[in-house]
C-alpha cells in the first residue's frame, strides 16, 4: 500500500527516467503489469514443460497416448451401456467409465432434484414436528463428509442385507440381497421402436397444443387443462401403439442360478451407495435452497394472487414458481456440478467410474500418470462446461419468462 | 368503529375490566399445539406420522449408543460378552483404544505434548478471530498471523526439536492442520483472485477466469492425485516436495477458487456508486480497496465464504484417497485390526459426530455475524 | 501489493517443503536424513501391520528394518510410508519413498514398462482363491458365475480376468482398495471368493472368527513372486538392497541367528566372516559400515527367523516354507556367495 499513485503525483514529472514516467502513468502501467504477469507466466510455464520433459527422460518415460489402443486385459463388471471384456482397449475403458460417471451423476441429479424439492417444502410445512424433523436431518446430512456417508451407505447395504441366496423377495420377481437390488429387465421386440417413435409424436404434439393453448388463452381467455389433455394423448397414444404392434415387450426375470442371480437388472451395492449418498448428502443443500428461494417471494405477491381470484395451485404455477425459481437456478446448478464431481469419490467403493478406470487401474497397469491424469481432468472440465451452459441457458430463459 | 354495537352489555365499567390471562385455548401450550400439530385433519396424520416416526428410530438408536453400549473391555468378543447379546450395544471401547491413534495419529507418543501445545495455541488464535471484544485483540491479531507458521515450525521440528516427519501426521491433528492452513491462506489468495477477476486489465482477468473455471471444474480428488503422482515431474529433477505440503497447497488453491467466486459475487452486489465515490475522493485502488470496497464485499460474502470453509473442512477426508491417515483413514485401519474387526458402525459414528460439531458450530458462528453485521439497508 | 498472500505462500513452502537432494545418492539421502523411508501396504495381517501403539510389524516390515540396519545402524530408524496397490510405484519414483518393501509382484512391464528395480524374491507366491465351505465348491473351475473380490490396480486383477477368460467363466468383478476393505466385503457376504496371493489369504483368514469355516482352493493360478523394488538409476543402493536380502538367506543358511550371531564373529568359516565383515572390505565396498550384515542379523535376525516370527508355523498367519524353504531344504531361497 506504499505505492505512489498517478493521481498525487504532478502529471508533468519530468524527475526520474522512463520507465519511472510510464510508472506513474496509470494507462502504462496497467499494460507494464500485465506484460510482466504474461513473462512470468510464461516463463513459469515453459519451466514446467522443460522439468516434465527432463524428469521423464530421467526415468525414461515418454510422454505418449499410444497405451490407449493397447489392451485394457482388467475386467470392469458393471457396464450397462457399453460392451467390454478384459480383451478392450484402455479407451474402451475410459467410454466405459464416462458412460457410468454419466449414469450415476444424472440419476443422481434426477434424485436429489425430487428429494431436495421435497425436503424443502416440508421444512415450509405448517406442522411444527414436521419441519423440525427435516431441519435436524438436513443439519445432520449436510455437516458430514460426503465420502463418510458413502461409506456407510456401502457398508449398510453390504453387511446388513442377506447374500444372494437368502435375498428377501419383494413380490415374485424382485429380490433385495447385499450383492444389489434385482429386477426385471424389458426385453424390446422387433417393431418396438415404433412405440418410441410414437412416444417422440406425442410430446411434439403435446408442444404444439401447449402453444397454441397459450395463444388462445391470450387471446380470449379460456383455458383448456392443458396438462390433463397432454397426459391422455402421451398415454392414449403410445399405448394404442403398443397395442397395435402387438405388444412388442417381455420381461426378463431375474432367478438364483449358482452363485448370483441371472437376468433382469441389478442395481449394485457399488452404484446403489453411491447414488443415495450423493443424492440426499446434495438434497439437503438443494431443500435449504429451495426453502430461501420460496421464502423469497413476497408474500405480498401470494396474496395479491388470490385477490385476483387465482385458485391455490394456479397461485403457485403462475407466480410462485416463476419467481422463486430465478433465485433458486443459480445455486442449485452448482449443487448439480458439486454432484457430478463428488461422483469421482465412486473410488472409495470401487464403482467404476472415470477416476476408477481411466484414472485408476489404467494409471496403474500402465505407469501413465501424465497421460492419464490429464484425460481424466479433460473429461471433467467437459463435464463441469457443459452443465453450467446449460444451466445458464436455462436461467436466461426464466429471466425472460418471469420479465 | 361499529364493533362496538356487536359487543353484549358489558360487566365491568369502563376501565375497570381486569387484566385476565387469555382463554387457555388461544395460548399456552395446548394452543400451541392445535396451531402447529393438529391445525387440519391433514396435519393430524402428518403429527401422527412424524411421532410414529420417531418412536421407530430414536429408542433404538438411543438404546445401541448409550443404554447397551460398553466403554471398556479388551477386544471385540469381551466388549460382545458384556452385552445382553452381541452387537446389542455400541462398543466405544474400541473408539477409546485408539483414541490418541485417533488424535495424533502416528505422531511420537515423546513429542505429543508440541501437538497439544499446537491445540492450546489454537484456542487461542481462534478467540481473538471470533470473539470481537476480546481484550487485547489488536495485539492478538498480529500472532493470529503468525500462528500457522509457529504451529507448523513446532509440528515439523523447528526449534532444535526432534524433525518428526510429516508422513507421521495423522488423525484429527491432520484434519486440523489441512482445515486451518487452507482456511487461512485460500482467503487472501481467493480475495486476490477475484480482485484480479473483475479488474480491468484484460490479460490478468483472463488468467484469474482461466485459473478459477480450471480449478472449480475439476474436483478435488483428481487435484489431489495430480498432487500425489503428478507435481513431482513439474519441478526440477532432484527436487521433491513433502507430499503433506503438496495436499496443502492444493487444498488451498482449490478452496481459493471458491472463495474467489463468492467474494466476486459480494464485489458486484455493492452499488456501483460506492466504487465511484471512492474514485472521487481521490483514493487510490489500493486505498478504495482496503477501505471501503473490501470491507463492505466480504461482510457481504461472509456466509458463502464460511459454507466454503465447511466444504474444505469436510473435504479433508479425501486424503484417505491418497493414502493419507485422517480421522477416517485411521478409523478404517483400525478396522483391520482381527481383534476389533466389525466394528464399522462405532468408527464411523464417532468421526460422523466430530465432523459435525465442527460443521455445524461453523454454520451456527456464520449466521451468528451475519445477524450481528446485517446493518440493513 | 497483490502478491503478497502467494509471495508468503512460497516463502513458506521453500521453508518448511522443498528437501533438495540429488536423485542418484539415495544412500547419502537416507544417511543424512536418518531414517529410511519404507514404502509399505497400508495392512495385511502378518506383512506389514500396526499395534495399538502406532509401532509397524511384519515380515515386510522386517526387512526393511534389515536395511536400516545395514544403512544406519539402527533397525528402529525406519518410517513407514504407506501405501495403496494404486499409489506405492508413484511413492517411489517421486522419491517418497527409499526402497518399496510391500508384497509386489515383479513383472515384466513393472521393471522394464514402470521403470523400477527389483532385487531378488523375498517370497515366492501364487495367486488363490479363498472361499467358504458352505459353497460346496472344491475347484476354481467351478466358480463360474461368482462374485469376485479384487483388488485393484494389482497383477492378481489381470491374472483373475486372464484364468477366467480362458477357462469360458463369467465372473462378477467386486474391485477394492486395500485388502481389509476385501476381507469386509468377503465376509460380509458381498463376495464369494476373495482372491489375492495365496500367503496374503492365509493371513487374511487367521483373522477370521472361523478361520476353519474357509478354505483356500488348490488351484494356483499364477506365479506371484514378491520382492523389494526401488528406482531406475541408483546402482549403488540397488546393490544395497539386493545384498540385503542375500545377507539375510546366507545368515540362515550358514546357521548364523539372531542368538549366536556374536559367537559367528570368532567362526572357522571364512563366508561366515565376510558376512560379518570380520574379514574383507564388502561393506565399504557397498558404502556401509563393515558390519552392515551383523547388524541386521543382530537387530532383526536371518530369513528363517523373520518368516518364523510374523507368518511362520507358530503364527496366526500359520504359514509353511514351502517354496520359501532353503535350497538345501528343498525351497527356492538362495543366495550368491559373499565372495
Amino acid at each position: 500500500m506504499n505505492s505512489t499513485p498517478a493521481t498525487t503525483a504532478p502529471p508533468v514529472d519530468t524527475s526520474g527516467n522512463v520507465i519511472t514516467r510510464l510508472w506513474r502513468h496509470e494507462e502504462s502501467r496497467s499494460v507494464i503489469i500485465q506484460i510482466v504477469t504474461m513473462v512470468v507466466l510464461f516463463a513459469l510455464l515453459a519451466l514446467a514443460a522443460r522439468n516434465v520433459a527432463i524428469n521423464l527422460e530421467a526415468i525414461g518415460k515418454e510422454f505418449s497416448f499410444d497405451f490407449l489402443w493397447s489392451t485394457a486385459a482388467y475386467d470392469i463388471t458393471f457396464s450397462p451401456f457399453i460392451e467390454y471384456t478384459s480383451r478392450d482397449t484402455h479407451m474402451r475403458a475410459m467410454w466405459v467409465g464416462i458412460g457410468n460417471t454419466l449414469l450415476v451423476a444424472v440419476c443422481g441429479i434426477i434424485l436429489a432434484s425430487i428429494l431436495g424439492f421435497l425436503m424443502g417444502v416440508m421444512r415450509l410445512s405448517k406442522n411444527w414436528l414436521v419441519s423440525r424433523i427435516v431441519y435436524c436431518v438436513i443439519e445432520f446430512t449436510r455437516n458430514v463428509p460426503v465420502l463418510l456417508h458413502i461409506l456407510l451407505i456401502h457398508g449398510v447395504i453390504v453387511t446388513t442385507l442377506p447374500p444372494p441366496k437368502q435375498a428377501i423377495p419383494l413380490g415374485e420377481h424382485f429380490f433385495i440381497s447385499n450383492r444389489g437390488f434385482f429386477v426385471p429387465a424389458p426385453v424390446f421386440e422387433e417393431g418396438f421402436w415404433l412405440v418410441v417413435m410414437a412416444f417422440i409424436a406425442a410430446i411434439v404434439a403435446i408442444v404444439f397444443f401447449k402453444r397454441w393453448a397459450k395463444k388462445v388463452q391470450d387471446a380470449t381467455g379460456k383455458i383448456y387443462p392443458v396438462f390433463w389433455i397432454s397426459l391422455g394423448l402421451l398415454v392414449g397414444f403410445t399405448g394404442l401403439m403398443f397395442l397395435l404392434t402387438g405388444m412388442p415387450l417381455s420381461w426378463d426375470f431375474p432367478v438364483l442360478k449358482g452363485f448370483n442371480y441371472k437376468g433382469g437388472m441389478a442395481l449394485r451395492p457399488e452404484f446403489l451407495a453411491l447414488w443415495l449418498a450423493l443424492s440426499y448428502y446434495t438434497a439437503s443443500f438443494i431443500a435449504e435452497i429451495v426453502r430461501g428461494g420460496i421464502i423469497s417471494v413476497s408474500h405480498g405477491q401470494t396474496e395479491a394472487a388470490r385477490a385476483l381470484g387465482l385458485r391455490q395451485n394456479r397461485v403457485l404455477q403462475l407466480v410462485v414458481v416463476p419467481q422463486a425459481l430465478r433465485v433458486i437456478i443459480p445455486p442449485l446448478a452448482s449443487q448439480y456440478l458439486n454432484l457430478t464431481k463428488n461422483s469421482s469419490l465412486a473410488i472409495a467403493i470401487g464403482y467404476m467410474d472415470v477416476v476408477a478406470t481411466i484414472g485408476g487401474i489404467s494409471l496403474m497397469q500402465t505407469g501413465k500418470e501424465m497421460e492419464t491424469m490429464s484425460i481424466v481432468i479433460v473429461i471433467y472440465l467437459i463435464f463441469s462446461l457443459t452443465i453450467s451452459a446449460i444451466m445458464n441457458w436455462f436461467n436466461r430463459r426464466m429471466k425472460l419468462v418471469a420479465r | 368503529m361499529n364493533d362496538n354495537a356487536a359487543t353484549p352489555k358489558q360487566e365491568h365499567e369502563p376501565g375497570t375490566h381486569p387484566n385476565w390471562p387469555a382463554p387457555i385455548l388461544t395460548s399456552g401450550p395446548i394452543a400451541w399445539m392445535r396451531d402447529n400439530l393438529f391445525s387440519s385433519p391433514f396435519n393430524v396424520i402428518l403429527t401422527l406420522l412424524a411421532l410414529w416416526v420417531l418412536w421407530i428410530i430414536i429408542p433404538p438408536i438411543i438404546n445401541w449408543v448409550f443404554i447397551e453400549a460398553i466403554w471398556s473391555a479388551t477386544d471385540r468378543k469381551d466388549c460382545w460378552a458384556q452385552m445382553s447379546e452381541p452387537e446389542a450395544g455400541a462398543c466405544w471401547a474400541f473408539i477409546q483404544s485408539r483414541l490418541s491413534l485417533f488424535i495424533y495419529g502416528f505422531y511420537p507418543e515423546a513429542e505429543r505434548w508440541r501437538v497439544n501445545l499446537c491445540f492450546v495455541m489454537l484456542i487461542l488464535f481462534l478467540l481473538p478471530i471470533l470473539w470481537d471484544k476480546c481484550p487485547g485483540r489488536k495485539y492478538l491479531l498480529w500472532y493470529c498471523i503468525a500462528f500457522p507458521f509457529i504451529a507448523g515450525w513446532l509440528l515439523i521440528g523447528g526449534f532444535g526439536l526432534t524433525p518428526v516427519p510429516t508422513n507421521e501426521f495423522g488423525g484429527i491433528m491432520l484434519t486440523f492442520i489441512i482445515g486451518v492452513t487452507g482456511i487461512f491462506f485460500s482467503l487472501p489468495i481467493g480475495v486476490a483472485l477475484a480482485l484480479g477477476r473483475i479488474s480491468n486489465m484484460p490479460a490478468l482477468s483472463t488468467i484469474c477466469v482461466i485459473f478459477i473455471e480450471f480449478i472449480r471444474g475439476v474436483p478435488l480428488i483428481a487435484l489431489l492425485f495430480v498432487a500425489s503422482t503428478m507435481l513431482n515431474y513439474f519441478l526440477p529433477p532432484g527436487t521433491t516436495f513433502d507430499l503433506l505440503m503438496r495436499v496443502l497447497i492444493m487444498v488451498t488453491l482449490f478452496s481459493a477458487a471458491y472463495i474467489a467466486e463468492v467474494v466476486r459475487g459480494g464485489l458486484q452486489a455493492m452499488p456501483r456508486g460506492q466504487y465511484e465515490a471512492a474514485d472521487a475522493l481521490g483514493l487510490t485502488y489500493w486505498q478504495s480497496a482496503r477501505l471501503i470496497i473490501l470491507p463492505q464485499a466480504l461482510k457481504i460474502s461472509i456466509p458463502g465464504i464460511v459454507n466454503t470453509f465447511i466444504g474444505l473442512y469436510k473435504d479433508t477426508t479425501l486424503v484417505i484417497i491418497i493414502g493419507m491417515l485422517d480421522p477416517l483413514g485411521i478409523g478404517r485401519a483400525a478396522l483391520a485390526d482381527a481383534e476389533w474387526a466389525g466394528l464399522a458402525r462405532e468408527v464411523y459414528l464417532f468421526i460422523a459426530v466430530f465432523f459435525f460439531l465442527c460443521c455445524f458450530g461453523m454454520s451456527r458462528y456464520s449466521l451468528y455475524l451475519e445477524k450481528k453485521l446485517h446493518t440493513g439497508h | 501489493m497483490k502478491f503478497k498472500p502467494t509471495l508468503i505462500l512460497s516463502a513458506a513452502t521453500l521453508a518448511l517443503g522443498i528437501t533438495s537432494g540429488a536423485q542418484a545418492g539415495t544412500l547419502e539421502d537416507v544417511q543424512k536424513r536418518g531414517s529410511l523411508n519404507c514404502v509399505v501396504s497400508t495392512g495385511v495381517p502378518g506383512f506389514a501391520y500396526t499395534d495399538e501403539s502406532g509401532e509397524w510389524h511384519g515380515f515386510d516390515v522386517d526387512f526393511c528394518r534389515a536395511t536400516a540396519a545395514a544403512v544406519l545402524g539402527d533397525a528402529k530408524k525406519i518410517k513407514a510410508v504407506t501405501s495403496t496397490g494404486k499409489t506405492r510405484f508413484t511413492l517411489l519414483n517421486s522419491a517418497e519413498g527409499d526402497v518399496l518393501w510391500r508384497n509386489t509382484t515383479i513383472t515384466f512391464s513393472r521393471d522394464v514398462g514402470v521403470k523400477l528395480r527389483f532385487h531378488g524374491v523375498n517370497y515366492y507366491d501364487g495367486q488363490g482363491f479363498l472361499v467358504s465351505k458352505d459353497l460346496g465348491v472344491n475347484s476354481a473351475k467351478e466358480l463360474d458365475g461368482a462374485s469376485v473380490c479384487i483388488q485393484t490396480g494389482t497383477t492378481t486383477e489381470l491374472n483373475l480376468a486372464d484364468y477366467f477368460f480362458a477357462n469360458g467363466m463369467k465372473y462378477e468383478a467386486v474391485p477394492i482398495e486395500t485388502n481389509d476393505e476385501g476381507r469386509q466385503n468377503y465376509l460380509a457376504g458381498r463376495c464369494d471368493v476373495y482372491t489375492t496371493d495365496a500367503s496374503g489369504l492365509a493371513a487374511t483368514r487367521s483373522t477370521f472368527t472361523d478361520p476353519a469355516n474357509h478354505i483356500i482352493l488348490p488351484e494356483i493360478i499364477s506365479k506371484e513372486p514378491l520382492g523389494p523394488a526401488t528406482r531406475h538409476g541408483d546402482d549403488q543402493w540397488s546393490d544395497i538392497v539386493t545384498w540385503v536380502y542375500y545377507a539375510t538367506v546366507t545368515a540362515e543358511e550358514k546357521g548364523v541367528t539372531q542368538a549366536n550371531v556374536d559367537e559367528m564373529k570368532s567362526s572357522k568359516d571364512p563366508e561366515i566372516l565376510r558376512l560379518l565383515g570380520v574379514e574383507g572390505n564388502q561393506g565399504e565396498e557397498l558404502g556401509l559400515p563393515a558390519d552392515w550384515a551383523y547388524q541386521i542379523i543382530k537387530q532383526v535376525g536371518n530369513y528363517g527367523e523373520i518368516f518364523d516370527r510374523n507368518i511362520g508355523p507358530n503364527t496366526p498367519i500359520g504359514l509353511e516354507r514351502g517354496l520359501n524353504a532353503l535350497w538345501t531344504e528343498g525351497g527356492l531361497q538362495y543366495s550368491p556367495p559373499f565372495r
